[in-house]
């Protein structure tokens, strides 16, 4: 990967290898996936009216452990309160972040991945080049967020100490994870400085 | 139809802001995830605030567990909260003497 930095004729760039474009976009996609098995798909609402306004969504927090985190509790010691801002809002934060997510899925497309070819199809040398807009920019931090919040809490990452733990695990799926994990917040750092 | 004004009125004390409901606080709390750059960076762009104050919120998360990055009216509190779950940060709204 080359870094995300600023573009002289405006707007952020990087560079990603074929491996590293495929892997973010699986990963967004699984939060997309997580995220509409909560809350289905936004033209499926019986009453589109209702879904504007976002009413009629689930007052109870999911069962999910990484859809709890992804949308939280707005009141901390008041179940009501939580439940009834929760009814209100949690279809559209969904949306949100949906919308987050497949724009980050969008612009690895525009750089040019694509799906379904064998891996014997893939040529290492094939980069994908995003370019992102401020708008973009905005969606990439947010749903690089998500992913990285999605993985944290399958690796059971709770304290600062824990991912110190989990990056030195003796268990290689979790220690490829940790990796991945590691990876995602060194892109998400090299946005964020590329703002500046 | 009353034409009759007081002969004396008391100034009404300004130097004191009324509330007529109890402020609400909006609290992002720490997580082991969130860079504690790209946290920085949504207390800047979100609400504003600037450099050295998005740092100084930011480092209070990160040491104390916890900090009071807006206060005001209770709707308003609520919009920034889904705001800040929609950057992924964890942030609750409670009355402020809670």
């Amino acid at each position: 990967m080359r870094p995300f930095r600023k573009r002289r004729r405006g707007g952020i760039s990087a560079t990603f290898e074929i491996g590293e474009a495929h892997l973010l976009a699986n990963l967004a996609g699984q939060v997309v996936e997580l995220l509409r098995d909560r809350n289905g798909a936004e033209e499926s609402h019986a009453d589109p009216l209702a879904a504007q306004l976002g009413m009629g969504g689930p007052s109870l927090p999911p069962d999910d452990p990484v859809l709890q985190r992804l949308l939280p509790d707005a009141y901390r010691d008041d179940a009501d309160d939580a439940g009834e801002f929760r009814r209100f809002t949690e279809r559209s934060l969904t949306s949100a972040k949906v919308a987050n997510a497949e724009t980050l899925i969008g612009s690895l497309v525009d750089g040019g991945l694509t799906f379904g070819q064998l891996p014997d199809e893939l040529d290492d040398g094939d980069r994908v080049e995003v370019e992102l807009d401020d708008a973009e920019v905005q969606a990439w931090l947010k749903a690089l967020t998500d992913v990285r919040l999605s993985l944290a809490v399958r690796l059971g990452i709770e304290t600062d100490d824990d991912a110190e733990q989990v990056s030195q695990s003796d268990d290689d799926a979790t220690a490829a994870m940790s990796d991945i994990f590691e990876w995602l917040g060194y892109v998400q750092e090299t946005l964020v400085a590329a703002l500046d | 139809m009353s034409t009759t004004s007081p002969v004396e009125i008391a100034e009404p004390d300004v130097d004191h802001v009324v509330e007529l409901e109890d402020p609400w606080v909006t609290i992002v709390w720490n997580d082991p995830v969130n860079l504690m750059s790209y946290v920085a960076y949504v207390f800047r762009t979100y609400f504003g605030f600037t450099d050295e104050k998005a740092h100084e919120l930011m480092l209070e998360v990160h040491h104390d567990g916890k900090t009071v990055v807006s206060s005001g009216r209770r709707e308003q509190m609520e919009r920034h909260v889904q705001a800040m779950h929609e950057y992924g940060l964890w942030a609750t709204l409670e009355r402020q003497d809670a």
